[in-house]
């Protein structure tokens, strides 16, 4: 029944979503033919408006588009004298802004997680409090001047890696990997932050528990308790966090996307906000929404798979 | 309530997650300066064990850290009010044969790549950033605050309505929310100076609504349950004078706590927007659009993306660290008794 809700839900929120963006761009003054292509001719335009539809009424041409949408056709992409399938640019954009998200996900949580477990360890002395000031302050740090820094400093001034630019995995992986450590620092460096606090308070909770004074007083060393008794019942909240940050990668990941030059869908949905491609615009906050919606549905998954308790907790 | 991810949040609420040194579960405020205010509902909506060795009285003070929080903001506040008034270059004039100079007598900050005076264009711009900072959260709080608060204390049919609605606009990524908000929103204005800030004020207004009613709804629950509201309902007094009076001035602190994060977020998303050319736009200064702009410069002059960062960087921290002061100073755990 919960799965059976939460499929419901998700529909809801995407039909709702995407409602939403195109009675938003229903808004937008002028004719939008006009904008998606300035030099055509009559015939051309009256073709683009049929093909948008742009004579029916709102309702009619919402309806068209979710139609289309759901038997995957996003719609099209117009240029000058073409146009495009939106779904097209989107197999190439959206594994780049995936892979931005991922590698920036296990950055973070690979720095995080032992500082976080270790700082609670030690809450107080001076390990804790310097990582705990050092993550705070780096919640304050805006991404894109973060970025910049970063490009100046170790990209242009000590030339360590590329500012800018893409290279598939499979075409030079060296090349790759170097592109992308810029762009996923940047990322990772504000959740990390935010999973090290998280994973430092919840294990200072944990560490209180009977449990882990049993574990101790049997003798076990003090790196077995905190990583195999504390850690799994301390990673709840930090799992869930993690999933909704997703939202804030995909923030993120547009900036950085633009600023590093990173063909993802950050730069596409930027292109398609300036040049007012409706149809695609609506794809693709449909397709992030539905990434993010689908993210916190499997988090929820696995919140039940980590600890058997939380069937019997959450039913309350 | 159709949560978006399918957690009620909102249940069990300790409004202040941080309330003792060290000991609670929430990472506190924090989560939100990127922007995920939703795992500020998460960190919120934890409660937490108590610990033995916890140092109550060490909380609520503003400290050294506090103090100079304060005087960084005072100093950038009264900098940018005073600026019409201050002996400073004009942000817009260019000084021919200085472009992209760094610092030296007379532009203590250098210039930028038109050779207009960097020190007069951080404090001018300061005020965009301060005007959108907090003109975005005062919106987002009197609307975004007004519907948390009604749903939070009549539950029901309003909430019902207006919390799903809420959760729809969550289910955006928050940047993508503002950009396109802004995106659309500045197209139907004309684009005079003023108008474009109040179009980007809006635009971050609307996205900040339903993260602050989200945690004001969530605070609002959990205090319209005490024992003093029970009491004003048997003495008769009206609901909405409950709702003022009693409930509103115990929820306001973390109200305001959020708000403190949420300007310095609001003056961040502006870069962002910057970034895509959305924001205030040229040759207006905004820390923002100076920072963005300044990427062209990054090479030649690096100062201009760095002494702007440092200021904007310095502001936000300080809005930090006094929203985090707030909310251990305003202990509002009874709320969970």
């Amino acid at each position: 029944m919960g799965l059976l809700r939460r499929l419901l839900q998700l529909i809801v929120t995407v039909v709702a979503v995407t409602f939403f963006s195109a009675l938003l761009l229903q808004l937008l003054p002028g004719d939008p033919v006009e904008v998606l292509a300035p030099f055509s001719s009559e015939e051309q335009r009256d073709v683009i408006r049929e093909d948008l539809g742009l004579d029916d009424p709102f309702v009619v041409r919402y309806a068209g588009w979710l139609g289309g949408f759901v038997t995957g056709d996003m719609g099209n992409y117009y240029t000058v004298s073409s146009k495009r399938p939106v779904s097209d640019r989107v197999a190439d954009a959206l594994p780049i802004s995936l892979q931005l998200m991922i590698y920036s996900q296990l950055i973070s949580l690979a720095f995080a997680i032992p500082v976080g477990v270790y700082a609670a360890a030690r809450k107080g002395r001076i390990f804790d409090k310097f990582s705990n000031a050092t993550a705070f302050a780096m919640l304050a740090i805006p991404n894109f001047a973060l970025a910049l820094l970063l490009q100046y400093f170790l990209g242009v001034k000590w030339q360590l890696f590329p500012t800018s630019g893409y290279t598939k995995i499979t075409e030079d992986p060296s090349m790759h990997f170097q592109q992308m450590v810029l762009p996923c620092v940047t990322l990772a460096v504000g959740q990390f932050a935010v999973y090290m606090r998280l994973l430092r308070s919840d294990m200072i909770a944990t560490l209180q528990q009977d449990f882990i004074l049993l574990a101790k007083s049997k003798g076990m060393s003090s790196r077995r308790i905190l990583f195999r008794h504390a850690l799994r019942p301390s990673s709840l909240t930090l799992l869930t966090v993690a999933g909704l940050s997703v939202g804030t990668l995909i923030g993120g990941a547009l900036i950085v996307e633009v600023l590093f030059q990173i063909p993802g869908m950050g730069l596409m949905l930027a292109e398609a906000i300036a040049t007012r491609q409706m149809v695609a615009f609506q794809s693709l906050i449909a397709i992030v929404a539905i990434l993010y919606v689908l993210v916190n549905f499997g988090v929820d998954l696995l919140y039940s798979a980590l600890d058997p308790r939380i069937r019997h907790d959450r039913t309350r | 309530m159709p949560s978006i991810h399918g957690f009620d949040m909102t249940e069990h609420v300790d409004p202040d997650p941080e309330h003792t040194e060290a000991e609670t579960r929430g990472v506190g405020l924090a989560p939100s300066v990127i922007g995920t205010a939703e795992a500020v509902g998460v960190a919120i909506g934890d409660t937490v064990p108590e610990d033995p060795e916890g140092k109550p009285d060490a909380k609520g003070k503003i400290g050294i850290g506090g103090w100079l929080a304060i005087s960084w903001l005072g100093l950038i506040l009264a900098l940018a009010l005073l600026a019409p008034v201050l002996p400073l270059h004009d942000p817009l004039e260019q000084f021919s044969g200085l472009a992209s100079s760094g610092p030296q007598t007379g532009h203590p900050l250098g210039t930028d790549a038109l050779g207009r005076d960097m020190l007069s264009r951080v404090i001018w711009g300061s005020r965009a950033s301060l005007a959108i900072g907090l003109g975005a959260i005062t919106f987002g709080m009197l609307i975004g605050g007004f519907l948390g608060l009604v749903t939070g204390f009549f539950k029901g049919r309003v909430d019902a309505i207006v919390t799903p609605l809420m959760s729809l606009l969550l289910a955006i990524p928050q940047f993508v929310l503002a950009l396109s908000l802004v995106t659309v929103l500045a197209a139907s204005a004309d684009v005079s100076d003023t108008r474009r800030i109040l179009v980007v004020i809006l635009g971050l207004g609307i996205t900040t609504i339903p993260i602050l009613g989200r945690i004001t709804r969530a605070n609002t629950f959990s205090w319209s349950e005490r024992e003093f509201v029970t009491a004003a309902e048997a003495v008769g007094a009206r609901k909405w004078r409950i709702m003022i009076r009693s409930v509103l001035p115990n929820v306001f602190p973390a109200m305001l706590s959020i708000a403190m994060l949420g300007v310095g977020l609001a003056m961040i998303a502006e870069g962002g927007l910057s970034v895509f050319g959305v924001g205030v736009q040229l040759p207006q200064p905004s820390w923002g659009n100076i920072i963005a702009e300044g990427r062209n410069q990054l090479r030649r002059a690096p100062h201009i993306v760095i002494f702007t960062s440092v200021v904007l960087f310095l502001t936000v921290l300080a809005l930090n660290f006094l929203g985090d002061v707030i909310s251990k100073r305003f202990d509002v755990r009874e709320g969970q008794l």
